[in-house]
């Protein structure tokens, strides 16, 4: 792709030349990957590709309320919308197309079957509002879904309407926040928060007005309890632990945890981001968990669509369940119903979480997952979620640096940069040269309490070859690092679409949408 | 097990090389209290078949909107989408990959995450978008916090025209915040009376366009108001087919736009996923909450899409973050993006027309059968008297009629009982309004 480089930012002093063996094409043409323009500079202002039926009445009666002008928005006719995003579909990673290994995110493998079902026209084509006497099914599902996530988790409630974990997270500190209020302790403002927490839980935890403490780590990655315990306090309404921590590892102490936590009169609020790692096997109500969100596109394999829709339902213990935010599903003496405000059954609910009730379309896609494994399958994911990440860890360990080596880890494996000391190679070096090497780079400086932290995820979807295919290419690199070939990490990604982006650029001067004037129609693009 | 590759005799093989003797070597650092041997109370694994069959039987109890005359709104809405849509969603590349942390090897969906912004701001008449939100009442909870960061204020106004689901998502993320939340009296045109309630102390007004009876509002002098006391305008609009015909919130003053977008490009899902837009004015970009896309070069200066300013963000502020948000919705973006491009403004205002031109004849019809409309400006959805509004929706399904939304349903405490919200859209055919007046005629007149 040439480019004139006036305005422009070099590349990087002393950095080593590009991709000695590429060649440019003559016309910015690459093979299979094509150049494509945004939609605004194809220039589709007069274009549509939708056929539609003229309107018979005009809009006189909307006088002085209508848009007079452009919009400012291109059409395209359909073979030219199709082209334009399969081009830029092909610019993507994906799950479908190698192992993504963010640890934390969980990228398995999304069943077709689950979209197939949530496409019926009894699921997708269901409105919201329409009398419930015509959504029996739909409530039912909901129901049952209930009872699943109730079953795996040992937990006597659950409330299904958060939209994502951060909002499950959200709904299960607010139902905290009822009950002290509730019980006349308002004035608990505090929450402790261990300090390889997700980024969520303390903006969560200020989200609703409290303020945080941070809790320390042991050595071995755990929660120090001595620390928890010095903390805790009447002032303290809740703790947020993510079990299996963000480390990987199972909090060991959890159940001491959860006594300390209740015997200072504060709720355990765990973050279930990472339940897929004992799914079918551990139950979070057996730990003394109050509350924990479940990320439905996590454990139970909704597909992460380029960053959501997700799903956070919360489980939680009988001291919060009267506290559920509305809507609710009981039964009735005519099937199912919603109760939608706080009334009845629901009298206590704190409040909405948002319009409607919760992400059917997750909640279908979850529940054929459910039923598709169902008590065995479920196990057996997460047996072979932490075989993976062990298998991983074992394979590794000789020449990465795990930053917990002793013991097995849970369902991911995280490594530190201590082996990288002395090559030059960074962690984000590293991880760019995975690129090049076909596979998505694991996540990288989470979590904050491991020095240059590479936490590699694999889940249980992948097979033993594609495990072997990925632990040979990082051996590999590995290994290149280590002889001194720092070269080939300084410059990576060089078989990207693109090379390294330059995000000071982009956040110095933020350029978030595309104007007719802006840098990139001016023709500069040759 | 079908979606699991490992045998066996690969788990034994990876058990070897890891040193461990069985699987439970591995899970030793659960405590023993908390292991459970046995499985647990639920079915064992089904074969694809069976699964469609249990999901299939329960999709067939629920009566779907396309069955036959259908006039719900209030928040959601039927329109047809194109079958490119749903066709380009299930690529694998957008289906199957998440959040673009990794930008060289997301290019796809960060240009597409930059179309969708430069789509939002253009539609809403605003400066800057984010990447989406989880829905329009979130992103209008949102909305009234970031108007707390701003003005330093904590009371934000909620007119009576704003949908009682946002009012209560809002009442409840806000408060817990520590604002102060005054919700307005429901009215089927009050947007005015925001502007008496407007002090030096108001964060801001939200106000609902078309509002949720359906009312259209040229909400510029609200905006003065607010503008006059330092406050600022959060203009609502929960349909966003809308903005084909109807001037925009920015060309009225808003500072902030936020709308349920689920109208373009995603269906009605009973509720779930949608995508929630969120523009503002460019001073205020930095108070924004959830995902932004920005352009810039890569090191070879080929222009490129990252990831940007998240110094607001969770995963870098933490407790000082605008939000928590993380996923968003990020492939509803995508579908919302595609029909848009599919429609262009050629295509959006002719499809907005012919909601308003549906509408029209929907109120005429029901005004020839004797109802009496309340929405006195309308785009495609009007209120209109029908005592015991509930039990009428429910009488009309004998005969195969969905006759929209009582209001009570929304707000049980309005005291507006005879209130009842119906909407057309381009899907909604002459017959189909015939049969809802002659349902109506029967039963009112």
């Amino acid at each position: 792709m040439n480019m004139v480089n006036v305005g422009r930012p070099t590349r990087p002093e002393g950095e080593a030349p590009q991709d000695p063996g590429a060649r440019r094409s003559l016309s910015g043409g690459r093979g299979l990957l094509q150049d494509e323009p945004l939609l605004f500079e194809l220039e589709g202002w007069d274009k549509t590709g939708v056929d539609f039926e003229p309107a018979e009445h005009d809009a006189s009666d909307l006088a002085g309320l209508t848009r007079e002008g452009q919009i400012g928005i291109p059409g395209l006719s359909e073979p030219e919308a199709v082209r334009h995003y399969v081009r830029l579909s092909q610019k993507n990673h994906a799950i479908d197309l190698a192992l993504y290994p963010l640890g934390s995110c969980t990228m398995k493998h999304n069943p077709r079957l689950n979209e197939k079902m949530a496409r019926l026209a009894g699921f997708a084509d269901l409105h919201p509002l329409q009398p419930l006497s015509t959504t029996q099914g739909a409530l039912k599902l909901m129901d049952r879904l209930a009872h699943w996530l109730k079953t795996l988790t040992g937990m006597p409630a659950v409330a299904l309407a958060p939209k994502a974990g951060a909002h499950g997270e959200l709904c299960g500190l607010l139902c905290i926040k009822a009950a002290h209020e509730a019980a006349g302790n308002g004035d608990r403002r505090r929450v402790l928060v261990p300090t390889s927490a997700h980024g969520t839980n303390p903006a969560t935890a200020a989200f609703v007005g409290y303020s945080v403490t941070e809790i320390a780590q042991t050595e071995d990655g755990r929660v120090d309890l001595a620390d928890l315990a010095a903390k805790l306090g009447p002032d303290v309404a809740a703790i947020m632990v993510t079990n299996p921590n963000t480390c990987g590892l199972f909090e060991r102490d959890v159940i001491e945890i959860a006594r300390l936590t209740h015997a200072a009169g504060a709720y355990f609020y765990c973050d279930g981001a990472n339940f897929n790692a004992i799914v079918g096997r551990v139950r979070p109500g057996d730990l003394g968990v109050d509350a924990m969100h479940i990320n439905l596109h996590k454990t139970f394999s909704t597909p992460h669509g380029g960053g959501g829709p997700g799903a956070g339902p919360v489980v939680l213990s009988a001291a919060l369940a009267t506290f559920a935010p509305a809507p609710w599903v009981v039964s009735g003496p005519d099937g199912l119903t919603l109760v939608e405000e706080a009334k009845d059954e629901a009298a206590q609910a704190f409040g909405r979480m948002s319009a409607f009730q919760g992400q059917m379309g997750m909640f279908v896609r979850a529940y054929a997952y459910m039923l598709s494994h169902g008590a065995d399958g479920l196990r057996q994911v997460a047996e072979d979620a932490v075989l993976n990440a062990n298998y991983v860890k074992a394979r590794l360990g000789d020449l990465m640096t795990a930053a917990f080596p002793d013991g097995p880890c849970m369902h991911e494996a995280l490594f530190d940069d201590r082996w990288l000391e002395g090559t030059g190679v960074t962690t984000l070096d590293f991880a760019k040269a995975m690129i090049d090497e076909g596979f998505h780079p694991m996540t990288m400086y989470f979590p904050l309490v491991v020095h240059g932290a590479m936490l590699i995820e694999p889940t249980e979807t992948e097979s033993k070859r594609e495990l072997d295919r990925f632990c040979e290419a990082l051996r590999l690199l590995a290994a290149a690092a280590l002889a001194g070939d720092a070269d080939r990490f300084k410059g990576a990604p060089h078989l990207a679409p693109l090379r390294r982006l330059d995000e000071t650029l982009a956040a110095r001067k933020p350029k978030l949408t595309w104007r007719p004037e802006s840098l990139s129609s001016s023709g500069e693009a040759a | 097990m079908r979606y699991l590759p490992l045998t066996p005799a690969d788990r034994a093989e990876m058990l070897g090389v890891i040193g461990a003797a069985d699987i439970d070597a591995l899970f030793a650092d659960v405590p023993a209290a908390a292991r459970k041997r046995d499985l647990f109370d639920l079915p064992l694994q089904a074969g694809e078949l069976a699964v469609e069959r249990e999901l299939s039987a329960l999709a067939a109890l629920n009566r779907a909107a396309g069955a036959g005359p259908f006039f719900c709104g209030a928040g959601a809405y039927r329109h047809h989408v194109p079958a490119t849509v749903d066709h380009i969603i299930q690529r694998s590349e957008f289906l199957t990959s998440y959040t673009p942390y990794q930008p060289e090897i997301a290019q796809g969906t960060l240009q597409i995450l930059f179309e969708f912004q430069t789509q939002v701001a253009a539609l809403t008449g605003l400066d800057v978008a984010n990447a989406s939100m989880y829905d329009g009442s979130t992103a209008c909870a949102e909305a009234v916090m970031m108007a707390k960061r701003v003005t330093r204020r904590e009371k934000a106004i909620l007119s009576g025209g704003l949908h009682p689901h946002y009012a209560a998502t809002t009442q409840t993320i806000a408060h817990a915040e520590g604002m102060q939340i005054v919700r307005q009296q429901a009215a089927i045109d009050a947007e005015a009376a925001v502007i008496q309630a407007i002090d030096a102390e108001t964060a801001c007004v939200v106000v609902q366009t078309p509002n949720v009876f359906g009312t259209v509002t040229d909400v510029s002098r609200i905006a003065e108001a607010a503008h006059a006391a330092g406050a600022l305008l959060i203009v609502v609009t929960t349909e966003a087919m809308s903005y084909g015909l109807l001037k925009s919130p920015g060309e009225m003053g808003a500072d902030i736009a936020v709308a349920e977008g689920q109208s373009i490009g995603n269906g009605l899902n009973y509720g779930g996923p949608y995508v929630g837009l969120f523009a503002a004015r460019e001073k205020l970009v930095r108070q924004m909450p959830g995902r932004l896309c920005g352009e810039t070069v890569d090191a070879d200066g080929r222009r490129g899409f990252v990831l940007t300013l998240s110094t607001r963000e969770q995963h870098i502020r933490r407790d000082k973050a605008t939000s928590n948000i993380c996923t968003n919705s990020g492939l509803c973006a995508l579908a919302f993006t595609i029909h848009l491009s599919l429609l262009g403004q050629k295509g959006l205002r002719g499809v907005a027309e012919a909601n308003h031109s549906r509408a029209r004849e929907m109120k005429a019809a029901l005004e020839g059968a004797g109802v009496e409309v309340l929405t006195p400006r309308f785009f495609n959805e009007i209120a209109v008297r029908a005592p015991g509004a509930a039990s009428l929706v429910e009488d009309l399904l004998a005969d195969g009629i969905v006759a929209g939304v009582p209001f009570s349903r929304l707000d049980p405490h309005a005291g507006l009982d005879d209130v009842l919200l119906l909407a057309a859209t381009e899907t909604t055919t002459k017959d189909d309004i015939a049969a809802l007046a002659a349902g109506l005629r029967r039963r009112l007149g």
